[in-house]
């Protein structure tokens, strides 16, 4: 009811005032309601409960516009995406495409970044795996403590950095070059913390009992963690590492100083420079072309729309485990 | 075994032999993978100082104190005080509009949603932060940055008399709080991820306690869910606050890059080291790049501080909840 | 102060299972009224009733009256807020706020209904610390956090926070439960003492505490799973435990269940 006469209060506002536009229009409303809200309540039910109102109004509030961006984000992207998508997108690549032509396509930079985020699994599902197994059944002191202070300094590390690191270490020191496998082993740094912390919290959730009656049958202790702790965790386990699979996916950073970039299809990941996803829409959307700023987007709902799915199949896999 | 070697030995002990071997095979595999990740973090740093080193040379102590960036020129002239300014503003910027926002979302997800729509709301929040760095750097260059213009060259014509807000030749479009902007988003979903995992573990007796004596519901939430709630969001504050200093590429594609120390947040202009690295790294030289590296040693120190302190606070708030301290 | 409570034909649910049914007793001023029976059987549902704690629970809802010296606390446009300024209540586990002193968690109540003069804060606490028997245990150090009390210091702490507010009903859901021996005689006395001046309602699954502390008890029970809890008898606690007029009554008293 106050929301009506807001609403009707501002109409008059904006006839009488110069205030104009959709977005000042709600904004003005919200403060009248807040106000009439306010203010009623103030004189009917007294102050604390003017109080209170006045205070959970602006909590939900603040929820709703903690989602404008999500539905913004989601809706734009799809909207200029779908614009710009065609299937030749996916079956051509960048090479022998001029600045202002509307052709190629990124099918280089999915290759690069299948493969580069492959290599990053390989290299840190194991070394992440088998520490947190050490954190969880073997730590009991100082080095568990300081292992799991630096995982969580490194869930912290800036992408960049990792690039960097990568970069100064292998395209410099030893001299190795661009290419995507130097770009895996970056986004390895990345995904390493994310699977340890993952995968320690679902061991801790193993019941003990389940390993003292492996214990009990004799069995010994490293058989007992690969035969009953480790399938018991399996869907927890999945689940952390498709997280950190979705979330080194999208990673842009990195790429820029290992992979550097190229125009052609590589499948070779272990000889020069590589593209990849995030870098294609990193690099098209800087240029001043349009033709190429929408391939910047269709690159975008690609990813995004991996990303997401990734997401969301990690999320129906925890929604079934919880229910076993 | 009537004519047994001397050193053959009863099948039972040799079988606890195994198992003691392949028990301590196993147990130094993870041991290594532990090593090998610490290893990791003294790696990052020992490389990134032998590779920054020639360019600190070269620059010196006006690495700290220059702001313009020409590594490659003849002579040298680089520093990060530029780069390092804009890092700190724009992500002190960024907090200062997310707090309000995240800290509320978080209440109200815990407190006042039923239960189903407080998981669901949780989980569009974290979707936030699933979307991928370029992908909010590009819809924030084309969707938000013309749309925050209007309330931009408001508050510059009518109270830019505050340096703040000042602007003065009247562009507006890339600025640094276009920037912040882009990256409140970016982090808010760590802050209220945290922050409702802090809330969620306040005890119900607590909450109960309040309203049994006759508190309303904003006045439950101010003196039994905020008070031992204190540390733990902080410490995702902290957290936000290093995501946000490491962000690059958001940055880079949003901010048109420019290297001044200034407060007027709406000019466009301004640069994070971050940004500079991607934005900067194609073209540089060897002197380019090994400078570059030297802007990312101080962001590493910079973001591994913050870190560190952010953890510390977590890690003391969970004591507190526990009821240790 | 003390005001008496007429309830009438109460039930209530938790959504669908309906945990009350049919609950009417009176409850004097200036008496300590006790409720016993087995677990499940619905008596911390109808203490929380009493106040409207009942209907935080989500998916919780009630039926039938309420009467505060003849005012219903369910009738429509009262305000629940309102109700548990005038009903106070202690529960089974010390819940005093972790963050704040011990002169700050019993001035709470004083706090949020405006009292904002210290030498006034500072009067009631004393005042209310000494009716709950807490005052020379803790007069010099009321700035400590209130946790750092013991268990039976809490639980005395979270009496003088209820009383402060000088409500008409003091409400305790199981209050020594979670206390040693000694602390819960002494806050046993506590009750003898208090109900001077209050109207209390007590939950308890200890009989003998009961008989000692009690001038009525109310006997609930429930008929089998599943089934809601109700009123089997009520009465003079000496009748009770002597002669009681139920025979499930006396087969509870003497053990033979429960």
């Amino acid at each position: 009811m106050i929301g009506a006469a807001a609403i009707g209060v501002t109409a008059l506002l904006f006839t009488v005032t110069e205030l104009q536009g959709v977005l000042d229009f709600l904004l003005v409303a919200y403060l009248v309601y807040l106000a009439g809200q306010s203010a009623v309540s103030y004189v009917v039910e007294g102050a604390r409960s003017a109080k209170n109102r006045l205070a959970l109004t602006l909590l939900i509030s603040a929820l709703f516009l903690a989602l404008v961006p999500l539905v913004a984000v989601l809706y734009y992207t799809l909207q200029r995406g779908l614009q710009a998508i065609s299937p030749g997108f996916f079956t051509h690549s960048m090479s022998g495409v001029g600045p202002l032509e509307n052709a190629g396509g990124a099918y280089h930079a999915i290759i690069g970044t299948l493969e580069q985020v492959l290599i990053a699994s390989i290299i840190s599902i194991p070394i992440g795996l088998l520490a947190a197994i050490y954190i969880v059944e073997y730590g009991r002191g100082r080095l568990a403590y300081w292992i799991r202070f630096f995982v969580d300094v490194m869930v912290g590390l800036p992408s960049i950095v990792a690039g960097l690191f990568i970069f100064a270490f292998w395209v410099l020191a030893l001299n190795k070059g661009f290419s995507g496998f130097a770009a895996g082993m970056a986004l390895a740094i990345l995904m390493m913390p994310i699977v340890v912390r993952a995968s320690e919290e679902m061991l801790k959730l193993v019941p003990n009992d389940l390993r003292e009656a492996s214990y009990a049958l004799g069995v010994p202790r490293w058989r007992t963690i690969l035969s009953v702790v480790l399938p018991s965790a399996s869907a927890g386990l999945t689940t952390g590492i498709i997280l950190a699979v979705a979330r080194v996916t999208g990673e842009t950073a990195p790429l820029l100083l290992t992979a550097f970039g190229f125009d052609a299809i590589r499948t070779n990941p272990f000889s020069g420079a590589q593209s990849g996803l995030p870098l294609f829409v990193f690099n098209q959307a800087g240029s001043a072309f349009a033709v190429a700023v929408a391939r910047a987007w269709a690159g975008a709902l690609t990813l995004i729309t991996i990303v997401l799915l990734l997401t969301v199949l990690a999320r129906l896999l925890t929604r079934r485990n919880r229910l076993v | 075994m009537a004519v047994a070697a001397p050193t053959s030995e009863p099948r039972a002990s040799r079988r606890a032999r195994d198992v003691r071997r392949g028990d301590r095979i196993f147990r130094g595999l993870t041991v290594g993978a532990g090593l090998l990740i610490l290893g990791l973090i003294v790696a990052i740093a020992v490389f990134l100082v032998w590779k920054a080193l020639p360019a600190l040379r070269t620059a010196g102590f006006h690495f700290f104190t220059e702001k313009t960036w020409f590594p490659d020129a003849k002579p040298a002239k680089f520093g990060v005080a530029a780069l390092a300014f804009g890092t700190v503003l724009s992500s002190v910027i960024a907090l200062v509009l997310v707090v309000p926002v995240a800290i509320g979302a978080a209440l109200t997800l815990t407190e006042l949603a039923p239960r189903r729509l407080g998981t669901m709301g949780g989980y569009l929040v974290d979707v936030l932060a699933a979307v991928p760095s370029v992908v909010y750097g590009l819809w924030g260059v084309y969707f938000l940055v013309p749309r925050l213009i209007p309330m931009q060259r408001w508050l510059s014509d009518h109270v830019g008399f505050i340096p703040l807000f000042h602007n003065t030749n009247n562009t507006f479009g890339r600025s640094v709080f276009a920037a912040s902007a882009v990256l409140a988003i970016m982090i808010l979903p760590i802050i209220a991820a945290i922050s409702r995992e802090v809330f969620r573990q306040v005890p119900q007796a607590n909450r109960e306690a309040a309203l049994a004596l006759g508190a309303t519901r904003w006045e439950t939430i101010r003196m039994a869910v905020l008070p031992p709630s204190r540390s733990g969001v902080i410490g995702a504050i902290m957290l936000g606050l290093g995501r946000a200093l490491g962000e690059t590429i958001a940055v880079a594609l949003v901010l048109a890059a420019s290297f001044n120390i200034s407060f007027r947040i709406f000019e466009p202009g301004g640069n994070t080291i971050a940004a500079n690295i991607a934005t900067k790294f194609g073209e540089a030289g060897s002197v380019g790049r090994e400078a570059l590296i030297a802007s990312g040693l101080v962001l590493f120190a910079i973001t591994l501080a913050v870190n560190m302190a952010a953890r510390a606070v977590v890690y003391r708030s969970t004591r507190i909840a526990e009821g240790k301290v | 102060m003390a005001k008496r409570i007429d309830v009438e034909d109460l039930s209530a649910w938790f959504g669908s299972f309906q945990a009350l049914a049919d609950v009417s007793i009176t409850v004097e001023p200036k008496e300590v009224t006790a409720l016993i029976g087995p677990s499940g059987c619905g008596k911390s549902t109808f203490l929380r009733s009493l106040n409207r704690m009942h209907e935080v629970v989500p998916g919780a809802r009630v039926s039938g009256q309420v009467l505060l010296d003849g005012d219903d606390i369910y009738a429509d446009g009262i305000d629940p807020v309102a109700v548990r300024r005038s009903i106070g209540m202690v529960f089974q586990r010390p819940n005093p706020f972790p963050t704040m002193s011990v002169r700050d968690n019993v001035a709470a109540g004083l706090k949020l209904n405006g009292v904002r003069k210290k030498s006034e804060l500072d009067d009631v606490v004393e005042q209310s610390l000494l009716q709950a028997g807490l005052w020379d245990e803790v007069s010099h150090r009321l700035n400590k956090p209130g946790g750092s009390l013991s268990g039976g210091q809490q639980q005395r702490l979270c009496i003088a926070r209820a009383i402060a507010v000088e409500p008409e009903v003091l409400l305790m859901d199981e209050p020594c439960s979670a206390l040693d021996p000694i602390s819960t005689l002494r806050i046993e006395d506590l009750i003898g003492e208090l109900k001077d001046n209050y109207t209390i309602v007590i939950v308890t699954h200890n009989m003998q505490e009961a008989a000692r502390v009690s001038d009525t008890t109310a006997f609930f029970n429930i008929s089998g799973a599943g089934e809601p809890g109700r009123l089997i008898e009520a009465g003079p606690t000496t009748k009770i435990f002597t002669k009681p007029d139920d025979t499930r009554t006396e087969d509870y008293i003497t053990g033979r269940f429960g």
